[in-house]
């Protein structure tokens, strides 16, 4: 519609939109995250919901304790080996359309314990992520710009066309194989899908 | 609190047959401890516990060591008959060190106020005979830092009512703290790499280095 003429209207007391943008509006001011919280980056995450920062003023003061009736997950905090399956799964369980904060650090690439042999070296290398926050951990403010990343990444959404959301394309898988714990490692350490390494650019 | 010689004169005897050796600690924190052998190690925690004037009633730290076989040189002097004349002479004396796995507890008592003791114990190797008496049902506090020590080091703590792994999986093969662990390939690009993670981006990224 001619932004001009939804202008005029306006002026006249006619408010037009279309289905997309109020589509979009209402799944973008209710996004009901997940209650679960990994390791120190939690703490702030609660803080986030508190009365101090108030996560409510965007509409996702519900956080869901079943996996069936939230939208977001946020990954707050550090994820071991041996707890990744458990976080996949959790994931696989939700319903669609669902979106990943990574937070912190250790959720985005394994953090301080990068080195070591029992964390994973970020979330990413299993599901697929839709904001990335750094931070040791990230202030509630940091997870306020991301949820508001997020909102925009929402309201930017089209529901035709080639550019369509992942929710809305049937082939578009909403599952992710769980890994399974090996004798060395998880099996497999990745999933080539949603993740490769990095590569060195020069 | 007495002193750890006079303390392992009492154990010795306390407990009938139990051998304790003294390990000195040649750095400034002269924190001696006590090695004790894996047959009478329960008798003697038992006995450290509740004797009268020790009263080690907590156990605040279980960890475990790993020694793997390596051979010491020391440099001892000799006198000896050089040319007719008697002299001093340097020589350097080459010992091996078997390998074997090392738990040691650190002991405090709470209602003395007094501590800490330090109790260690050695497995006979570090490949088959891992085995060493757990003093869970003495301390209880050792029941998960035991359980930790058979995760990452592989010592079968016997007579501990629950011994699964801790941090790791049922089923993961490896114990990591020990010192031949080899950690999955797993590396991921750094910006600034050193030491050992330079050399593990080397093979990962050769056009970095």
């Amino acid at each position: 519609m001619d932004e001009g003429l939804k202008n005029e209207l306006q002026k006249q007391g006619v408010f037009t939109t279309t289905l997309e943008e109020i589509y979009n509006w209402g799944r973008r001011n209710s996004i009901w995250p997940l209650q679960f919280g990994l390791a120190c980056c939690a703490i702030e995450m609660i803080a986030t919901t508190m009365a101090r920062y108030d996560l409510a003023r965007f509409g996702a003061e519900v956080f869901r304790p079943s996996p069936r009736q939230a939208d977001l997950m946020i990954v707050a905090g550090t994820v071991t080996k041996k707890m990744a399956p458990q976080v996949v799964r959790l994931y696989n369980q939700m319903a669609e359309p669902k979106y990943v904060i990574a937070m912190g650090a250790c959720a985005i690439s394994g953090g301080p314990f990068k080195q070591g042999y029992n964390v994973l070296k970020g979330i990413d290398r299993f599901i697929p992520v839709d904001v990335h926050i750094p931070g040791c951990p990230p202030r509630p403010e940091a997870l306020i710009h991301a949820f508001m990343t997020l909102q925009r990444k929402i309201a930017e959404q089209e529901l035709i066309g080639a550019a369509q959301p992942r929710h809305l394309n049937p082939d578009a898988p909403s599952e992710f194989p769980v890994p399974q714990y090996g004798e060395h490692d998880l099996q497999p350490p990745n999933n080539p899908k949603v993740w490769r390494a990095p590569a060195l650019v020069r | 609190m007495e002193t750890l010689a006079q303390i392992k004169s009492r154990i010795e005897a306390a407990v009938p047959g139990a051998t304790v050796q003294i390990i000195s600690n040649d750095s400034p924190a002269a924190q001696n401890s006590l090695l004790v052998d894996r047959a009478h190690a329960v008798a003697v925690a038992q006995f450290l516990r509740d004797d009268a004037e020790l009263k080690f009633d907590y156990c605040s730290n279980v960890t475990g060591v790993d020694w793997p076989q390596a051979e010491l040189t020391e440099k001892i002097k000799i006198k000896k008959l050089v040319d007719g004349v008697e002299k001093e002479v340097e020589e350097v004396k080459k010992t091996i060190r078997p390998a074997y796995l090392e738990a040691v507890y650190h002991l405090y008592s709470m209602e003395k106020k007094h501590g800490p003791v330090i109790l260690r114990m050695r497995t006979e190797d570090r490949a088959e005979k891992t085995h060493l008496p757990s003093l869970t049902p003495v301390w209880r506090s050792c029941e998960f830092q035991e359980r930790e020590i058979f995760d990452l080091f592989g010592i079968t703590f016997d007579g501990h009512p629950d011994l699964r792994r801790i941090l790791m999986w049922e089923g993961y093969k490896d114990h990591p703290m020990r010192k031949d662990y080899v950690e999955p390939d797993d590396y991921e690009y750094e910006p600034t790499p050193h030491d050992e993670v330079l050399e593990k981006a080397k093979k990962h990224y050769p056009a970095a280095s």
